[in-house]
C-alpha cells in the first residue's frame, strides 16, 4: 500500500515541456531524497504531485479535495514566507489548523504534537520570539516544525537543508529518518548529495525531463549517472562510518 | 489579548457615550441621555433620536467596518501597507455618488445619493472580479484593483471638469472629504445590511488568512480554497466599504493604520487582528467625529481631512519605528 502513487505526469510551464512521463510510489518507511540539476523540475513535480499546479497524468494526492489533502501529506514551500511577527510557537501551531474546529484554544493532544515538533528542530529557547524576526536557517527550522506539526503520513519539503549549519543540517535529515523508521513517509528534495548518501533510504535522480535513475542510493550515487545528470566527477565509499560521498569535479 | 479586547470594548462604549451628550446646545448629558429613552417627543429628545444617534451610531459601524475590512486585506495580501481601498470599491462607490450629485438624483430621489454609491461600488466590485479572473491569486486582484480606482477615478474627475454647474462640483468636492454630520436612522438602516454581511463574510476568514502567513503554497496544502478565499474577501470588503462609502464619503486611513497600530497586541496572528481592528477602527473614527465638533464646531470640518490628518503623521511614526528596526 503505498502513501503516494505518480503515474505518467507531465507538466508543462509557459509551453516548455519540463517533465514527461513520471511515474513512481511512495511508501510508508521511505525517506525519498529528490536529486537534480538545477531546473530539472524538482520544485515543479513536487508541485505538481500536490496538485498546486496543473499538470496531465495522475497523482494520487492531486486528486484528493483540499482539506483531504491536509490531512495526508504536509507541504514546506522552498521559498520561507513568514508574513508577520508570529512567536515561533504560534507558527508551528499552525500545523494544527487542518485538525481543528473554527474557533479556541489548542486541544491538549495538539499542544502535545506542537511541542514535540518545536523540541525535535530544537526551537525550545526561541517560543516566544517573533518567528519573522528570526535568521533564516533559524525561520527553516520552524518552518520544518510547522509541518511536522501537521502530523501527516507524508512529508514533502523543498530544500529544507539549504541555509542551515551543518548540525542543523544533519540533525534535519535524521528527524526525516526519524519519521520513516515511525513508518510514515518523506519526499524531499535536496542538492546536497552527500547528505542525501548518508540519510536517504531511496534516491530519484531527476534530468533531461524525466527520472534518470530511482532506487537505493548506492545505486543511483554511481560516477555514470552523477557525471551524466550534474556532470561532476565524484568519490563515494561505504567506510566504517558510513557512506561518505563528495563530488570532486566538473567534467569538461 | 483578553485585556485589548476588554479596554477596546470598553472605549468603543465609552466614546458612544461622549458623542451623544456632545452638541451645541447647553444640555447636561444625564439630561440627554435621559431624553433619548424617554417618549415626550421634546425636541430634546428629536435632537437625540434623529441626530446624535445616528451620527454616533453610523461612526461606530463605519468606523468597524473599515477596520476590520483593512485588517482582513492586510491579512489577504500579507502586506502591511494594503487597505480596503486597493480593489477599487471606494473609488468607485464615489464615482456612483458624484454622478448623482452632478445629474441632480442627489437632491431628486430620496436616498438617492447612497444609492447611487452602492451601484457604483457593485459595478466597481464585478468589473474587479471580472478583471482578476477565476485564479486565487493575489497579484490579479491588486491590479485590477488599480486599474478600477484608477479609472473610476479619472471619471471622477471628468465629471468635476465638465460640471456646468459650481455648485454641484463644491458639494462633490465636499462630499468626497467625507463626514458624518445631518445623516439621519435612515441612512443607518441603509448602511447596516452592507456592514452587518460584509463583516459575518471577513470575520470568518481568520483561519485562512492565519494560514496565508506561511504563503498561497502552504496554506493551500493546509485545506485552504484560496479561489473561495479571495472571493469571500472581495465580497465581504465591498459590501463594508461600499456601504460606508456611499453614506459617509471617502474616509481614509482608517483601515491602513488602526491594522497596523493594532498588530503587536494581537502578536501579529491575522484571525485575531480581525476583531481587534473592527473594535479600533470604531474607536478611531468616533475619536475623528468627536474632534470634528470640538475643535472648528462653526466651520463643518470634514472627517475625512480629520483622518488624514491624523492618520499620515501616525504612518510616518510607523515608518520611523520600521526602519529603527532594519538599521
Amino acid at each position: 500500500m503505498s502513501i503516494l502513487r505518480v503515474r505518467t505526469l507531465s507538466v508543462t510551464r509557459r509551453a516548455r515541456a519540463v517533465l514527461r512521463d513520471v511515474s513512481f510510489d511512495v511508501r510508508p518507511g521511505e525517506f525519498v531524497g529528490l536529486l537534480g540539476p538545477n531546473g530539472a523540475g524538482k520544485t515543479s513535480l513536487m508541485r505538481a504531485v500536490l496538485g498546486l499546479i496543473p499538470a496531465e497524468g495522475h497523482s494520487s494526492l492531486a486528486e484528493l479535495t483540499a482539506v483531504d489533502r491536509a490531512r495526508v501529506v504536509a507541504w514546506m514551500p522552498q521559498s520561507r514566507e513568514i508574513a508577520w511577527p508570529v512567536p515561533v510557537e504560534r507558527l508551528v501551531a499552525l500545523g494544527r489548523l487542518p485538525h481543528l474546529p473554527n474557533r479556541g484554544r489548542v486541544p491538549a493532544k495538539d499542544q502535545a504534537l506542537v511541542d514535540t515538533a518545536i523540541t525535535r528542530m530544537g526551537l525550545d529557547a526561541f517560543r516566544a520570539r517573533a518567528a519573522s524576526r528570526l535568521s533564516g536557517g533559524e525561520q527553516a527550522r520552524a518552518l520544518i516544525a510547522r509541518a511536522l506539526a501537521q502530523d501527516t503520513p507524508l512529508l514533502m519539503a523543498d530544500e529544507p537543508a539549504a541555509g542551515l549549519d551543518p548540525a542543523h543540517q544533519i540533525s534535519t535529515m535524521q528527524v526525516f529518518a526519524d519519521l520513516a523508521r515511525e513508518g510514515r513517509s518523506a519526499l524531499v528534495s535536496l542538492h546536497d548529495l552527500s547528505l542525501a548518501a548518508r540519510h536517504c533510504t531511496r534516491l530519484i535522480l531527476l534530468a533531461e525531463g524525466g527520472i534518470l535513475a530511482d532506487g537505493p542510493p548506492a545505486e543511483v550515487l554511481t560516477p555514470e549517472l552523477m557525471a551524466r545528470a550534474f556532470g561532476i566527477s565524484v568519490w563515494h565509499k561505504h567506510t566504517e562510518q558510513g557512506p561518505v560521498f563528495q563530488p570532486l569535479e566538473v567534467l569538461s | 489579548m483578553m485585556r485589548l479586547m476588554v479596554v477596546l470594548s470598553a472605549a468603543v462604549l465609552a466614546l458612544f457615550a461622549l458623542s451623544l451628550t456632545l452638541g451645541p446646545a447647553p444640555v447636561s448629558a444625564a439630561e440627554s441621555l435621559a431624553a433619548l429613552f424617554s417618549d415626550d417627543y421634546g425636541p430634546l429628545t428629536l435632537v437625540m433620536r434623529e441626530i446624535r444617534l445616528p451620527r454616533s451610531l453610523l461612526a461606530i459601524l463605519i468606523g468597524g467596518g473599515l477596520g476590520l475590512a483593512g485588517a482582513a486585506m492586510q491579512g489577504y495580501l500579507r502586506n502591511p501597507l494594503a487597505e480596503p481601498g486597493l480593489i477599487g470599491v471606494s473609488s468607485s462607490a464615489a464615482l456612483g455618488a458624484v454622478l448623482a450629485i452632478n445629474t441632480g438624483v442627489a437632491t431628486g430621489v430620496a436616498l438617492g445619493l447612497p444609492i447611487a454609491a452602492l451601484l457604483g461600488a457593485l459595478i466597481g466590485v464585478g468589473l474587479v472580479l471580472l478583471l482578476a479572473g477565476p485564479q486565487g491569486g493575489s497579484i490579479t486582484l491588486i491590479l485590477a484593483g488599480i486599474a478600477i480606482s484608477a479609472m473610476a477615478g479619472a471619471l471622477t474627475s471628468l465629471v468635476l471638469n465638465l460640471s456646468p454647474n459650481p455648485f454641484a462640483a463644491n458639494e462633490i468636492v465636499f462630499w468626497m472629504m467625507g463626514s458624518l454630520a445631518d445623516r439621519s436612522m435612515l441612512h443607518v438602516y441603509l448602511v447596516l445590511p452592507f456592514v452587518a454581511v460584509g463583516a459575518v463574510i471577513l470575520l470568518r476568514l481568520g483561519r485562512g488568512l492565519d494560514a496565508l502567513t506561511l504563503g498561497e503554497d502552504a496554506a493551500q496544502t493546509m485545506g485552504v480554497n484560496l479561489r473561495r478565499l479571495r472571493l469571500m474577501l472581495v465580497f465581504g470588503t465591498a459590501s463594508v466599504v461600499g456601504g460606508a462609502t456611499a453614506v459617509a464619503g471617502a474616509i481614509g486611513f482608517i483601515g491602513l493604520v488602526v491594522p497596523h497600530i493594532l498588530r503587536p497586541f494581537v502578536q501579529g496572528q491575522p484571525s485575531r487582528l480581525l476583531w481587534a481592528s473592527a473594535l479600533g477602527g470604531a474607536v478611531m473614527l468616533q475619536l475623528a467625529d468627536i474632534a470634528v465638533r470640538v475643535i472648528l464646531p462653526a466651520r463643518d470640518l470634514k472627517l475625512g481631512v480629520v483622518t488624514a490628518l491624523v492618520g499620515a503623521p501616525l504612518f510616518l511614526h510607523l515608518i520611523y519605528k520600521t526602519r529603527k528596526g532594519q538599521s
